[in-house]
């Protein structure tokens, strides 16, 4: 088993975290993991992605030309990504800023709401759980407890232990939401 | 006649901490009395078995041998620094960074500020003689007006070359070095007040109280084309002119 | 052994500096490896060590300098142009007989270039970017966990051989995580005593550190030494990986993240029925010659892969000798290469 996920958006919606907290639950799981994120002028300006890679057996490549997987945040990301996303993948994207359909009918599309989900468990910041939460119904790949630890684990690391329990009710909502 | 000892003090004689090597300096050179002091210096605060000194590139590549201490050679300039890793490494050591004024004030700049900005706790002699004496007498940082060289043949032309600088007055205007001065060895008082200097500038360091800087004037008469006695008469004359002896900071 | 956690190689490599014992660790900020000097920032202070934020490379290498000559283990750490800077000092460094670590996260060059990963330093690293006759052993991490590891063997090769050890990493590496187990810290005070090193000349002569003797005599002495010292270590150091080589036809030879890609380059030609294999050096200098020769005996080609114009090519191409085709795929200024890119390099070659 090998998964490969692309998780991009604009620089701000927690693209980012969301990859280091899926690959940390990845590794809490006892999968090996890569996290690798994107570089240059785009980690400054608009668009941001990483790319994280999930498997039984020890990673080759941190770089994937095709994904199994994309979690798209905004309509650019959705445009570069969709053509490389393998047949079977899946994609979940983010129905609060998409307004076009996934093109593709060889993979798993899944829109989510992410913004009013994350306004209800508490903060509009926490649309990348959301997404994440989504994601991980969508192909079940750890269990969603322990992307909750591992979420909790990275936060408490960083000293915002304050946010969990929204962090949490974000997951839940991504999760359900599938 | 055979001279009896028998009955004589010894008044007079080479410091514990220094060697017998023979001298690689030219005769005329200030290099050697300060040499002498800073053994003298070695001795009186008994710090032999502690000392590390940094031979920079230059007249003095070779300071490594005159003292029965523990030394490095450091790359040209870049003796504070290297003073900075070893007392970093080691802060019961006392560190000598030995510097002419090329090493310590072209090439070195950035290393020789950055170290006295830091107030390392170490102490630095700089020898002020105007010239790139190992090179030949190339002009220096320090090289004065209308000064020749063998790369100003028609004497330092300020619009052309710049100025002279004067670096412990710039390393005067940081808040960190607690003593920074310039001495001179052109004679007996001169001496003793340089004796002076650079005990306080050790004993600083043996308190634990930081950086200081003994800037020391010193005749090249090879490179300057000078007797040495013409060439002590220049540096009380004219040199002392440009740059002015004295403490510029005392924080101790 | 601890248990694995998520890390970045920067912090990885940080992490096992100071678990080696480093005491000193001096640096110039630089992309792409400012969280290496982050972590020393935070952590050297917290156990009584020394960082130091540089003025300059060249400020930071002479330290290193300075502190190695004091008998610590030392480090600095930095990319592509700030390693420019610290040649004079590793020319010193190897010719004074010190021991120390130098980590280079390699950027896009010549020049300013950009702060995206590459390889091309290669040849600085490899055949001495300072001047004079000398090496110094080059590590090539090619996973995280591995860098951590190659980090903690530099000590130990720094201290036995007395030389200049560097990490030659790309950006790629510093900037990506993986878990990783670190083993258990050394007590610096357990490392064997240092007879040669500046620690005060009491009830001994002094101890003097030179990297220069004006008798043309003499220096050569010095430098036949540190022949001897090199010839030690490439009979004692050289590390590879060789990966499905056994029946392979066409086999890579790559370094550092680019050899990780290949992996994976190599289970899909396989996928495809191409026998394709992998040798991998860990140490680029001593370069494992003869190792990769008896592979070139074995296949038809020979395929070198780097973020470079090809510089690790060259010593490929002395050590295959014409046993084997041998031809070069690169990408440069911090394009960085792919799976795919790979495979269809290897398919030019296939059957
Ligand atoms: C990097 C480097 N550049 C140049 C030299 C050549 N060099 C040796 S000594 C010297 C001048 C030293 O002048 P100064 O520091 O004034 O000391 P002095 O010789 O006058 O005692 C120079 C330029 C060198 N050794 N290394």
């Amino acid at each position: 088993m090998e998964r490969s996920v692309i998780i991009a958006g604009f620089g701000g919606q927690g693209v980012i975290l969301a990859g280091k907290i899926l690959a940390q639950a990845g590794m809490e799981h006892g999968l090996e993991v890569t996290w690798l994120p994107s570089y240059g002028p785009e980690m400054r300006g608009g668009t941001a992605n990483c790319t994280v890679v999930l498997s039984d057996a020890p990673v080759g490549s941190p770089i994937v030309d095709a994904p199994t997987d994309l979690i798209a945040m905004n309509l650019p990301s959705l445009d570069k990504f969709e053509p490389i996303v393998l047949p079977d993948g899946t994609i979940v994207a983010n129905k609060s800023l998409i307004d076009r359909p996934v093109q593709r009918s060889d993979v798993h599309a899944h829109f989510v709401d992410v913004h009013p989900l994350a306004e209800q468990a508490g903060s509009a910041r926490a649309i990348n759980m959301v997404a994440l939460g989504a994601y991980v119904k969508a192909t079940g790949i750890v269990p969603i407890d322990v992307v909750k630890r591992a979420m909790a684990d990275m936060l408490t690391a960083g000293g915002k232990e304050k946010f969990i329990a929204m962090n949490e009710k974000a997951l839940d909502a991504g999760y359900n939401a599938i | 006649m055979p001279v009896n000892t028998e009955n004589m003090i010894k008044v007079f004689g080479r410091p514990k901490s220094m060697t017998d090597v023979r001298s690689t300096y030219c005769p005329g050179c200030h290099h050697g009395i300060l040499t002498r002091i800073i053994a003298q210096t070695i001795d009186e605060l008994g710090i032999a078995d502690r000392t590390v000194t940094i031979a920079p590139v230059g007249c003095a590549v070779f300071a490594y041998l005159w003292y029965k201490c523990d030394a490095v050679q450091a790359s040209h300039g870049r003796a504070s620094a290297v003073a900075t890793g070893i007392k970093r490494a080691n802060p019961k050591l006392i560190v000598l960074s030995y510097q002419g004024d090329g090493d310590f004030a072209s090439i070195g700049t950035a290393e020789s500020i950055h170290a006295a900005n830091r107030g390392e706790n170490i102490t630095v002699i700089f020898v002020n003689n105007q010239v790139y004496g190992m090179t030949g007498g190339e002009m220096a940082p320090t090289t004065l007006i209308g000064q020749r060289t063998t790369t100003t043949p028609a004497g330092r032309d300020p619009g052309y070359f710049g100025y002279p600088i004067r670096f412990s007055e710039l390393i005067a205007t940081l808040d960190a070095p607690v003593y920074v001065t310039r001495q001179a060895l052109y004679d007996t008082r001169r001496i003793m007040d340089a004796e002076k200097a650079i005990k306080k500038a050790f004993t600083y360091q043996v308190e634990g109280k930081g950086y200081s800087l003994v800037e020391v004037l010193s005749t090249c008469p090879t490179n300057w084309h000078m007797s040495p006695v013409d060439a002590n008469r220049h540096v009380t004359e004219v040199v002392t002119k440009a740059f002015p002896l004295g403490d510029m900071v005392d924080r101790g | 052994m601890e248990e694995r956690k998520l890390m970045r190689g920067n912090e990885v490599i940080a992490e096992a500096a100071i678990r080696a014992g480093c005491q000193c660790y001096f640096a110039y900020p630089i992309t792409p490896q400012a969280e290496l000097l982050e972590h020393m920032a935070k952590n050297m202070p917290r156990l009584g060590r020394t960082f130091v934020q540089a003025e300059s490379e060249l400020g930071a290498i002479n330290m290193v300098y300075g502190a190695a000559a004091a008998g610590v283990r030392a480090m600095t750490s930095s990319s592509s142009p700030g390693i420019s800077l610290k040649q004079e000092g590793i020319s010193y460094i190897a010719g004074a007989n010190l021991p120390a670590v130098i980590v280079n996260m390699m950027r896009g060059g010549p020049g300013l270039g950009d702060i995206a990963p590459a390889q091309g330093d290669y040849f600085q690293a490899t055949k001495g970017g300072g001047h004079g006759d000398y090496h110094m052993i080059v590590l090539a991490p090619s996973t995280v966990p591995e860098a951590g590891e190659l980090t903690m063997l530099a000590f130990d090769l720094a201290d036995k051989y007395r030389t200049p050890v560097m990490i030659l990493a790309d950006g790629m590496l510093g900037q990506m995580m993986e878990p990783v187990a670190l083993p258990d810290p050394i007590d610096p005070a357990s490392l064997p005593k240092k007879e040669w090193a500046l620690t005060g000349a009491k009830g001994r002569d002094p101890n003097i550190i030179l990297s220069f003797d004006l008798d043309p005599e003499v220096l050569k002495r010095m430098n036949l030494e540190l022949q001897r010292k090199y010839h030690d270590i490439e009979q004692n150091e050289l590390r590879y990986e060789e990966y499905q080589t056994d029946d392979a036809d066409i086999v890579i030879a790559a370094y550092g993240t680019v050899a990780r890609i290949a992996k994976t380059v190599v289970r899909m030609a396989r996928a495809d029925g191409i026998k394709l294999g992998l040798f991998r050096p860990i140490t680029l200098w001593p370069f494992p010659y003869d190792k990769l020769r008896t592979v070139a005996d074995r296949v038809d080609t020979i395929l070198t892969v780097e973020m470079s114009a090809g510089q690790m090519w060259e010593d490929v191409r002395l050590a295959v000798a014409e046993r084997a085709h041998t031809p070069f795929y690169g990408e440069m200024g911090g394009v960085v290469t792919t799976p795919n890119k790979i495979l269809s390099e290897v398919k030019k070659y296939a059957g």
